[in-house]
């Protein structure tokens, strides 16, 4: 087996006496795609910019491509690409020159980074929106560039925080697209999200994270099988019956979870529930039936929804 | 190596390929940011220009022609134009120290947070901090060559050693400028503190600080204003450079180590608060 380019043990940052990431353990391979995926404020940007050596942690062990970030921080970022949550490109600068001056942050010969700024525009399908300012812009062209300028320096490891958060449907695909790409080609990318859409898409592999503490660890498929049925029966009463209607169905499926706007009965089988359900007299305002997805496994794991 | 490199897997291959990537960036890293930060100085190069060359014109016109009317027998000896001149330069100084050092470090912790971007690469945040005041040097001595050199045109610099007052003005605007970044770089959220940088911090500096008259001008209990400003000793130091003002060495030299300490002590204090801010 590769070493891991990744690898933190009891890893923990405390701010004061708060403990925002909490002692957790994980290992990332060369060329995986590695997933935190947790709700806001679960700890995983904190876990991020430590990863990205621009945060000390308060103890445990973290090595990047074998070397310590507290003593190599340069070092290991000069092989890092990093996107983070907010976008920080320079708006008084234009698109193109924005990949000119970040490549040279990295020691790059100027020819070098024009050829591959050249090339990562195109990638980033802005290739005719060189010369536009930043500003003019929309949200998922900035993001596109933001990635492209994380790939200049052909980075060994690409830190992608919440990636999509803020963007339309049909920007989010294009970014995933991309990414899809770039995994493909043997980046090792390593992801934060809340959305578990993204994560079942892009991710070989999750840690699911909350309040600082790794909750369950598999692909998605594997959380999903250890962690929730295969499906889900999703009914609704009316926010003032559904707790009620939960005490007359007890029984039902595998296990029951009440949220305030709805039932959710996890079972192998909904559509049999479902039937179950309307012997029992009970006629829901609306159901649904649909496979079981990360958003189950969090809630089981935390009887939280991800996002609230 | 020291021993903190034991904990280190140095042997790997990718550990060596990081290694050789990072040390350019070590070494190099604040002309990186510097000249990242001049790119971006083109976009207002046009007004920066004309603030060059239209505000000693302007001031020069003003002072030298009109108020120096006001002053026929000049001041300790020479001629007002040629007081005011050294001092006016100082201020040119101050004057982009002030405009660089306050909103666009908030801006780049807070609106447009490119230091954050910064930061991700192999950069550190003392080269950070480092490349910014190396660009507003560059700007700073352009505009006060050329501020020299209208003055020169006016006639306004009698000694051969004159230029040296070009040394005196930029060590006074980064002085000014590092105290104000120590400063500036701890602001959270903008509550109006840069209109009162400018209104209680810029503008008396300006005012009291010996630039239009002589410091011993003024009642004795405001003197101290003068003493503990960067600017009335940048100003006293180009007034040496240009016109021989006559002064005990000594006080030269405290001058110059006065302007020279206040610049280390910021550097100094805004790099730590730098990568406080961004290490948290």
């Amino acid at each position: 087996m590769p070493e891991p380019v990744i690898s933190a043990t009891a890893l923990t940052k405390l701010y004061g006496q708060v403990a925002a990431v909490d002692g957790i353990d994980f290992e990332v391979a060369p060329g995986e795609s590695f997933g935190l995926l947790g709700p806001n404020g679960a700890g995983k940007s904190t876990t991020m910019r430590m990863v990205g050596a621009v945060s000390t942690r308060t103890s445990g062990e973290l090595a990047i491509l074998g070397l310590d970030p507290d003593h190599h921080g340069p070092d290991i970022r000069s092989q890092l690409g990093v996107v983070p949550q907010q976008d920080n490109l320079d708006q008084d600068l234009r698109v193109r020159d924005n990949l000119l001056v970040y490549g040279r942050y990295f020691g790059l010969p100027r020819s070098l980074v024009a050829e591959r700024a050249d090339a990562l525009l195109a990638f980033a399908q802005l290739a005719d929106r060189a010369k536009s300012k930043v500003d003019d812009l929309s949200g998922g062209m900035k993001r596109r560039l933001t990635i492209a300028r994380a790939l200049i320096n052909e980075p060994r490891i690409l830190l992608l925080d919440e990636p999509t958060t803020g963007l339309d449907p049909q920007a989010r695909h294009i970014l995933w697209d991309r990414l899809f790409r770039l995994k493909e080609q043997g980046t090792t990318l390593v992801l934060t999200t809340h959305y578990m859409d993204e994560a079942e898409q892009l991710c070989d592999r999750i840690v699911v994270i909350d309040k600082g503490r790794i909750m369950a660890e598999g692909s998605p498929a594997q959380l999903i099988r250890e962690h929730s049925s295969r499906e889900v029966l999703e009914v609704r009463f009316g926010s003032d019956r559904n707790a009620r209607v939960a005490e007359q169905i007890v029984g039902l499926g595998e296990r029951i979870e009440v949220l305030p706007d709805r039932l959710l009965i996890y079972s192998a089988n909904g559509e049999a529930e479902l039937v179950a359900l309307t012997e029992r007299g009970l006629h829901p305002i609306t159901s649904l039936v649909r496979r079981s997805s990360l958003e189950d496994v969090f809630l089981r794991l935390t009887g939280r929804s991800l996002i609230e | 190596m020291t021993a903190a490199d034991t904990a280190d897997r140095v042997d790997r291959e990718d550990a060596r390929r990081a290694l050789a990537a990072g040390a350019a960036p070590r070494r190099w890293g604040s002309w990186y940011v510097a000249e990242h930060r001049l790119l971006a100085m083109k976009g207002y190069v046009g007004e920066a220009v004309f603030q060059s060359f239209g505000n000693p014109l302007i001031y020069l016109f003003a002072l030298g022609v009109g108020l120096a009317s006001l002053v026929p027998q000049g001041v300790a000896g020479v001629s007002y134009l040629e007081f005011v001149a050294p001092a006016l330069m100082a201020t040119a100084a101050m004057t982009i120290a002030a405009n660089e050092t306050t909103y666009p470090v908030l801006m780049g912790f807070k609106w447009n947070p490119t230091f954050f971007g910064m930061n991700a690469s192999p950069l550190t945040g003392g080269q950070i901090v480092n490349g910014i005041m190396i660009a507003i040097l560059v700007r700073m001595l352009v505009t006060v060559t050329i501020y020299f050199g209208v003055i020169l045109a006016f006639g306004a610099v009698p000694s051969v050693w004159g230029a040296l007052a070009i040394g005196a003005a930029v060590l006074t605007g980064m002085a000014i400028g590092l105290v104000l970044s120590s400063y500036t770089s701890t602001i959270q959220d903008d509550r109006g503190q840069m209109a009162m940088i400018q209104r209680f911090g810029i503008m008396p500096l300006f005012l009291f600080s010996g630039t239009f008259f002589p410091l011993e001008q003024l009642p004795v209990y405001l003197q101290p204003i003068g003493w503990i400003s960067p600017l009335w000793h940048g100003a006293e130091l180009g007034r040496v450079a240009t016109y021989g003002l006559e002064e005990p060495l000594w006080l030269t030299v405290t001058h110059g180590g006065y302007l020279t300490g206040i610049v280390l002590v910021g550097l100094w204090a805004t790099r730590r608060h730098f990568v406080r801010r961004l290490n948290r």
